[in-house]
């Protein structure tokens, strides 16, 4: 990804940067709860191309693969179990409380990002992990070696994490015998 | 190296790898017409063209003058970009795999492989998992009963056999070091090819892959008998003819996967690497066409079972298994 200039970057996380917007806008203001779906998937898909353009190949594929991919299917198999008979969406009430509240909350999380946005500075500091470097050594291994080493106990947290998710899952999924 | 060189040589390249997959999936439907014509002691079609070689042009054609229909029920948009999306991811597939060492045209080295990607094998997993989308869309978007009723099987059973696929290929991962696709190759030039150190892994691979493309022992959502063409039902023309294309372009993709983990790539003694690369994806094609011809169809529940209870343990066991005896250095 060095070889390309500056100029193209720029253009290309600009029109990305705007796809994602646009698609995540048009996501919340769906009335087919599918159509969201596949909005969120193209939503993954522009944040992925943000990642490539950080050089961070590795982290873009897993994020196609698992939230564009496999976490995407699921939360679609589950709508069109839930919601077989499609286009018959409830009428919902223009105002309710728990839509003033989620509202809320945005708004509160968007002025928490834009509050961090602006208190960021460039400190000028750069790491270990220079994009020339990653070039030579691979963007794979070199988040494997962080994974596996600095950060592993992070990491196995993370995993019993998920474990018990999955243990918990079976748990509930579970016939309770008489 | 300037970069107009480079933007020409990638351009070249894909309308080059493009083109002859395409070619070679037209004759792959030929290949398994005729080869399933033989096992079924019949001859297959042999009236357009001698020994029917023009077949696969005289289809295009013809779907290319059938009626489009889209119905009323269908949501339109998905409707149409369903076929669009399976072709797309299948062809995309192919960018990462090598098909043989370096050339020197014009005084530049190319390599023949269209993106030499760090993550090249996540990059096809990846890809996969969103291709089953053109199939799960493809269905509900038509809406018809059996249309979604194949899509939802469609889902359920990729997401199945994806974890298995994935683990059947961790073993490759593990041996080689790397998950470039030319990397892992190079591995085996130095040492045997993957399938004698990782037989099961090949095995379990095929397996997953038969899952992943919805091929015979596992066509759920195109099951004929009982869904009356599933996900497809409601297509025609050229839409249902691209899904066809992008399916047997999977299945290609799946192909090249296991000549490039398993059996070496495009190395190989006398021959130049293309040739070798093709005929080592014709190998593995002819199973596929082989086992679609014996095989019947399994019901759901047990392909369920199958995938969930005797294909993930397995996988989970092959991968600890190799990674003990790498980590022993015994392989």
């Amino acid at each position: 990804m060095i070889g390309i200039d500056i100029g193209f970057k720029w253009f290309i996380f600009v029109v990305t940067a705007l796809l994602a917007t646009g698609s995540s806008l048009m996501m919340v203001t769906r009335k087919n709860p599918i159509h969201s779906a596949l909005w969120l998937i193209v939503t993954f898909f522009s944040i992925a191309i943000i990642y490539v353009l950080l050089n961070a190949t590795f982290i873009a594929v897993a994020q196609v693969m698992v939230y564009a991919g496999a976490i995407m299917m699921l939360v679609l198999f589950v709508i069109m179990l839930i919601h077989l008979e499609w286009g018959k969406a409830q009428p919902a009430p223009k105002y309710s409380f728990p839509k003033l509240m989620g509202g809320l909350i945005t708004v509160m999380f968007f002025l928490q990002v834009l509050a961090g946005i602006m208190a960021y500075t460039n400190i000028g500091k750069k790491d270990t992990y220079t994009p020339e470097m990653l070039a030579s050594m691979g963007n794979t291994q070199a988040i494997g070696t962080l994974l596996y080493g600095k950060y592993v106990f992070a990491f196995e947290i993370a995993s019993i994490l998920l474990l018990v998710g999955i243990i918990g899952a079976v748990v509930l999924a579970k016939k309770i015998k008489d | 190296m300037e970069p107009i060189y480079i933007i020409i040589e990638m351009i070249v390249k894909n309308i080059v790898v493009v083109m002859v997959l395409m070619g070679l999936v037209a004759y792959t439907t030929l290949l398994e017409r005729k080869l399933l014509g033989y096992m079924q002691v019949r001859l297959g079609p042999n009236r357009v063209g001698y020994f029917g070689i023009l077949q696969p042009i005289a289809d295009g054609i013809k779907s290319f003058f059938k009626e489009d229909i889209i119905p009323n029920e269908a949501d339109k948009t998905l409707y149409v970009i369903a076929p669009g999306i399976c072709l797309f991811t299948a062809l995309s597939m192919f960018a990462v795999i090598p098909f043989g060492s370096t050339i020197t045209l014009f005084g530049r080295e190319i390599k023949m492989v269209v993106a030499d990607i760090d993550a090249g094998l996540l990059y096809v997993l990846a890809l996969a998992t969103l291709g089953e989308y053109g199939v799960v869309l493809g269905g509900w978007a038509s809406g018809n009963k059996y249309g979604v009723l194949g899509s939802l099987r469609a889902a359920a059973q990729m997401i199945s056999y994806e974890v298995a696929l994935g683990l059947a290929v961790i073993g490759v991962i593990i041996l080689a070091g790397s998950l470039r696709l030319t990397d892992i190759i190079a591995a085996q030039q130095v040492g045997s090819w993957f399938i004698l150190k990782y037989p099961f892994g090949f095995v379990f691979y095929l397996i997953a892959g038969l899952a992943e493309i919805n091929r015979t022992p596992f066509d759920m959502p195109e099951s004929e008998s009982e869904l009356a063409c599933g996900f497809n039902i409601e297509y025609s023309s050229m839409k249902f003819a691209t899904f066809m294309i992008a399916e047997y372009a999977h299945m290609f993709v799946v192909a090249a996967v296991a000549t490039t983990l398993f059996l070496g790539g495009w190395s190989g003694p006398f021959l130049p690497g293309p040739i070798w690369f093709l005929i080592k994806v014709f190998a593995i094609i002819f199973f596929f066409i082989w086992e679609r011809g014996t095989f019947p169809r399994l019901r759901y529940d047990h392909i369920m079972h199958f995938g969930w209870k005797v294909l993930l343990p397995l996988t989970l066991l092959n991968v600890v298994v190799t990674a003990l005896l790498v980590a022993l250095g015994v392989l």
